[in-house]
């Protein structure tokens, strides 16, 4: 079940965002229900945003979890190589959860700045996880540059729509040989064994987890599902047929 | 000198490195990092790095984030 992400093994193929959370005792028991090794964390002035106040690398450290920083609320290539370079510099790690935002009702990525952005990382050593929408296309021009991975959006962030485009998120797993992470959208399991089922080889959530009724079940849910649905993939599924197709034969059946 | 740190006015000594109001803010400087005007200042440059009146600093540190 392991798989290799930016040169490392890691035997999840769960990736949890932290953003959202209600309080880091929360955070802290899902992280461990959920079975993840590698989970984001933004960058944000000392203090002021959630986990800004200290606890929260500690929290992460007893986890035993990577750290995965992101370039949340970035609008421009500039910016967001910018926050990259800081993150590198705060949490020594070269690796980067890249986000260009270029709308502020749907967050979906700006294609243009984010390929700028990602370009300009790789060349300066960094492992690129760009968080893109679900044009395969775009995902092959990321692949193409060098990101070690491509996480396309199932839906906008925090929606809970579950993956819009199915048939999109298949064509980005033929177009590219890095892995492909659905990353956004997810809104409750079956979402993420769908995600794993159409070929993905990890799935990257918060809210669904973050912001459920019970964080920590849903942690576990999600957990199962991913495991689920990548077995399921592997599996070879039946083909849906239009009738039914009796499972127990009509051989020997008694004449009363 | 007047310093703009994290969006806030900050009244400050004259040749304080970056380092020196980094300690001033926070406990342990781990998992910070610092931009002046903009720029990145890399950690290991913070204690050379002075301050000029009027610098806008970034004091950043981990946050819970998607």
């Amino acid at each position: 079940m392991s798989f290799e992400l930016g040169g490392q093994t890691f035997t999840s193929r769960l990736i949890l965002g932290t953003g959202g959370a209600a309080n880091l005792h929360v955070l802290e028991q899902a992280i461990r229900a959920s079975g993840t090794e590698l989970v984001t964390v933004a960058l944000r002035r000392v203090g002021t945003a959630p986990g800004s106040t200290g606890g929260l690398l500690e929290l992460l450290d007893r986890c035993g979890v990577r750290l995965l920083p992101n370039t949340a609320g970035c609008h421009t290539a500039t910016e967001a190589v910018k926050v990259a370079r800081l993150a590198r510099d705060a949490f020594d790690t070269d690796w980067i959860k890249l986000e260009v935002i270029g709308d502020e009702r749907t967050l979906l990525p700006d294609g243009v700045e984010l390929l700028r952005a990602a370009e300009e990382l790789v060349a300066d050593g960094f492992t690129v996880l760009p968080y893109t929408s679900d044009d395969p296309v775009l995902a092959r021009r990321l692949a193409d540059v060098g990101c070690a991975a491509v996480m396309p959006a199932g839906s906008p962030i925090g929606s809970g729509l579950g993956v819009g485009n199915p048939h999109h998120i298949r064509l980005i797993r033929q177009g590219v040989d890095v892995p492909v992470i659905l990353d956004a959208g997810i809104g409750t399991a079956s979402d993420a064994a769908l995600a794993m089922e159409l070929g993905c080889d990890g799935v990257l959530l918060a809210s669904a987890v973050t912001r459920a009724a019970d964080p920590v079940a849903m942690a576990t849910a999600m957990r199962y599902a991913v495991e689920a649905g990548r077995l399921a993939a592997g599996a070879g599924r039946i083909a849906r047929r239009f009738h039914a197709l009796a499972s127990t034969p009509d051989a020997g059946r008694p004449e009363l | 000198m007047e310093l703009t740190v994290n969006g806030a006015g900050r009244s400050v000594a004259t040749d304080l490195s970056v380092a020196d109001l980094v300690s001033d803010i926070v406990a342990h400087p781990r998992g910070v990092a610092v931009a002046v005007n903009g720029e990145v200042v890399p950690r290991a440059d913070w204690p050379a790095r002075v301050l000029r009146d009027g610098d806008r600093v970034e004091v950043l540190t981990a946050a819970q984030g998607g």
